[in-house]
């Protein structure tokens, strides 16, 4: 899995939907490098000495929020984080005019966490400055798709004709659009489980399965990605109640034995132990969530490097 | 002294008589508008023809024949000579929202667009859910608006769905229909009422056909590119759940309810099973349900944000079928105009709708008699004039002799570019800049007077 592509030229990281399977490789072998900086006794390099990156997050996270400021500590750019709490955004002011000042501070890279679709792409084509998303609404996750298939690479050498099933909230997910589009430019096939619901059957236009009987889709899984049940923001109609998914979809020890035994576990968390996935899968052999969060730093150095080091 | 505003109030009063009638001039005036296609659909009436004008008002040739002052010539050769267009959707925003647009700037973008009338919509702050408000853009429309404004009352009070709003002093006061447009009564029992107590004082009802819990917080198309995008989606169900609704209360009530807005095949379907069966329903298009797709949202643009939304191509063809075989009668725009900053937002925090007066007739024209072929220019400019006229009973959209001399000269071949920044809307909010379109008024007359001339 080598990439033709010769040098990256996006300023912007916006979805995975607009970028060709060269583009994401490209990243993935970016990733490698990024990596093994991470191993070392001194865990930083200077490439982006001299740069201001914005971590701004309209949208609460603690994860990808803090992945990204170590991410952007490692490669010793400077870094602001700003909060919806502690923005103008509560004094009334619009999301671009927020962005227009950051930039009039001589922000080199934004990275945007927001609860609307399309937020990332509306200020990015508005700067000059990187605009990397940081999850926009139900839209996408950009860097958890990538993390996802860095670590599917690592572990199974491959992306290509493996079989990755999604489980949960799909129709409200983020990373479950970019982890379809990666993962479909990469050549997997991939099928998706939960309530008829939350996995509408209009996703079969997207060119992946849908299923809603897990028993039968887990036997012939290389991948099973879960995705945290959205419980609190839901409206109450999508399903009847955690019990019912629990015994419909959850992912419990039980289940889990259907697994191949290679079969990776994935969940780009925070995991509601007990709802998508039961305690002691979680923290099974199998389970590669650690794994992910790690990941994750080396592909969000990857990606600021490349996208921080395209002149705007 | 105490008497002054009253009379100031009496001189406001005979300067409207003055400019409904003869374009306030105080002395005799004729103009021939000579030989144009005469369209009347009214009267049935498609030809070579000159069309005359006298004091403001149709009149024959013998009524010219005589007269000995100066004659205003308008030579039409190759034009259309239509009735005064009747847009029977607008928002003028007035009183209240007037950063977006004005009841004079909207009434100039009418006239720049081909409308001699326009019919606009309640949700103003104030809601015109009272006489006075009424009376209020009566007076403001007489002052300042170069076109003839027509306003809506509203069907419940402050536009809430839960009380009725005193329909029958609406109506005295002059309003055309009545309309909760922008909100939908949510409560069939509150509807079943209104429809009842409207026929009663004979205005029809406009309905935003909208279902709240089926809809939720949509804000595109539920369908293919809704999934993609993971954009809230809005689904035709919740459409048409309302337009069911509206032909169970049409047939119930055995008054008229028209169907603002329709943009899914399946009110289509519902409108054109019950106006079979004679029930008192009808329905509306705007151009950007016919000229655009969902897939238009891929790029987050809020200029495409419009509600109803931007449908299927599937919805589109069966609106086209259902303005071929008439169930859908009469064309508008929806005019909707948004400020800059407004617009400028995210996409599901920007308000939803499109400016269309000045774009509409050249649309329609282009998409329906130019590209799809589905009617001819005769029937567009009937679904512009008898229709809305006839659904709400107003004294417009005819060439008779003896009507008010509101005149729309066509050229139905002109080709040009739509450009937002000449727009005479306050607003720009518009996601056809740059279309390049075949068809469009070239002059405008109110009561013999024209008011706008490309």
């Amino acid at each position: 899995m080598t990439t033709q592509l010769a040098h990256w030229t996006r300023k912007d990281l916006l979805s995975l939907r607009e970028l060709s399977a060269d583009e994401i490789k490209f990243v993935l072998e970016t990733t490698d490098a990024f990596k093994q900086v991470g191993t070392r006794e001194i865990k930083k390099v200077p490439a982006l000495r001299g740069k201001t990156l914005v971590n701004f997050f309209v949208e609460p996270s603690t994860r990808t929020r803090t992945s990204f400021e170590l991410a952007a500590f490692r490669l010793s750019a400077d870094v602001i984080n700003i909060s919806a709490t502690t923005s103008s955004l509560t004094k009334g002011e619009t999301l671009k005019d927020t962005a227009r000042n950051l930039e009039a501070l001589q922000a080199d890279i934004i990275v945007l966490r927001h609860s609307s679709a399309g937020a990332p792409q509306f200020l990015a084509s508005r700067l000059k400055a990187s605009m990397i998303n940081a999850g926009d609404g139900a839209h996408e996750h950009p860097t958890q798709g990538l993390l996802d298939l860095y670590t599917i690479r690592e572990r199974k050498g491959k992306i290509g004709g493996l079989h990755v099933v999604i489980i949960g909230d799909i129709l409200f997910s983020r990373v479950a659009r970019s982890n379809i589009f990666g993962l479909l430019k990469l050549g997997a096939r991939v099928t998706l489980v939960g309530p008829s619901t939350l996995v509408p059957r209009e996703f079969e236009k997207l060119g992946v399965e849908v299923s809603h009987k897990i028993d039968n889709v887990l036997p012939n899984a290389d991948v099973v990605n879960l995705l945290r049940i959205q419980h609190e923001r839901q409206r109450r109609e999508y399903f009847p109640g955690l019990g019912e998914y629990i015994r419909l979809f959850g992912l419990t020890k039980q289940r889990a034995k259907l697994l191949k035994s290679d079969c990776l576990i994935m969940h780009p968390g925070p995991i509601n132990r007990g709802v998508e996935i039961d305690s002691e899968v979680a923290d099974g052999l199998q389970s590669v969530i650690l794994e992910q969060v790690t990941n994750g730093l080396a592909v969000r150095m990857a990606v600021l490097y490349l996208c921080g080091g395209i002149a705007p | 002294m105490e008497f002054t505003p009253r009379g100031e109030e009496l001189f406001a009063a005979s300067c409207r008589e003055v400019q409904a009638g003869s374009l306030c001039s105080p002395h005799m005036s004729a103009t021939i508008i000579r030989n144009g296609r005469v369209i009347d659909p009214a009267n049935k009436r498609d030809e070579i023809a000159d069309v005359f004008i006298v004091e403001g008002r149709i009149a024959d040739q013998s009524a010219i024949g005589n007269r000995q002052s100066a004659i205003d010539e308008v030579d039409a050769t190759g034009l259309i000579v239509a009735p005064g267009l009747v847009d029977m959707h607008v928002h003028l925003r007035e009183p209240g929202f007037s950063h977006k647009e004005t009841i004079e700037s909207g009434a100039r973008a009418a006239a720049a667009g081909g409308f001699t009338t326009v019919v606009c919509m309640p949700n103003t702050s104030p809601v015109p859910d009272n006489p006075s408000t009424i009376a209020w853009i009566k007076d403001r429309a007489a002052a300042i608006a170069c076109v003839n404004v027509l306003p809506t009352g509203a069907i419940s009070k402050n536009l809430a769905g839960e009380e009725l709003a005193p329909i029958g002093s609406l109506a005295q006061a002059g309003v055309v229909a009545i309309t909760d447009d922008g909100h939908c009564v949510q409560n069939h029992e509150v509807m079943r009422r209104a429809v009842e107590y409207a026929r009663m004082v004979g205005v029809p009802l406009l309905d935003h056909c909208q279902d709240y819990n089926l809809v939720g917080n949509g804000v595109v198309h539920e369908g293919y590119w809704s999934t993609l995008l993971g954009l809230p989606g809005w689904p035709a169900a919740g459409e048409e759940a309302i337009v069911m609704r509206n032909v169970l209360l049409a047939e119930l009530c055995d008054h008229h309810i028209h169907c603002q807005h329709v943009s899914t095949v399946g009110s289509v379907r519902l409108i054109r099973e019950a106006r079979a069966r004679g029930i008192k329903i009808s329905g509306e298009i705007c151009p950007h349900h016919i000229a655009l797709t969902d897939d238009a949202i891929q790029n987050f643009d809020t200029n495409y944000k419009v509600n109803p939304p931007l449908r299927s191509q599937n919805d589109v063809e069966g609106i086209l079928e259902g303005i071929a075989d008439g169930t859908l009668s009469i064309l508008c725009s929806d005019h909707a105009p948004h400020a800059d900053f407004e617009k400028e937002v995210e996409f599901d925090r920007a308000p939803f709708g499109i400016v269309g007066l000045e774009t509409e007739l050249g649309l329609f024209i282009n998409l329906l008699v130019h590209q799809h072929r589905k009617i001819d220019i005769a029937r567009l400019i009937a679904m512009y004039t008898l229709e809305p006229a006839r659904l709400l009973r107003i004294d417009a959209g005819t060439l008779s002799v003896g009507a008010r001399a509101d005149v729309t000269l066509i050229d139905p071949e002109l080709d040009w570019t739509v450009k937002v920044d000449q727009f005479q809307s306050a607003s720009r909010n518009s996601p056809f800049d740059g279309w390049e379109l075949k068809g469009r008024a070239v002059r405008t007359m109110v009561g013999g007077k024209t008011v706008w001339k490309l």
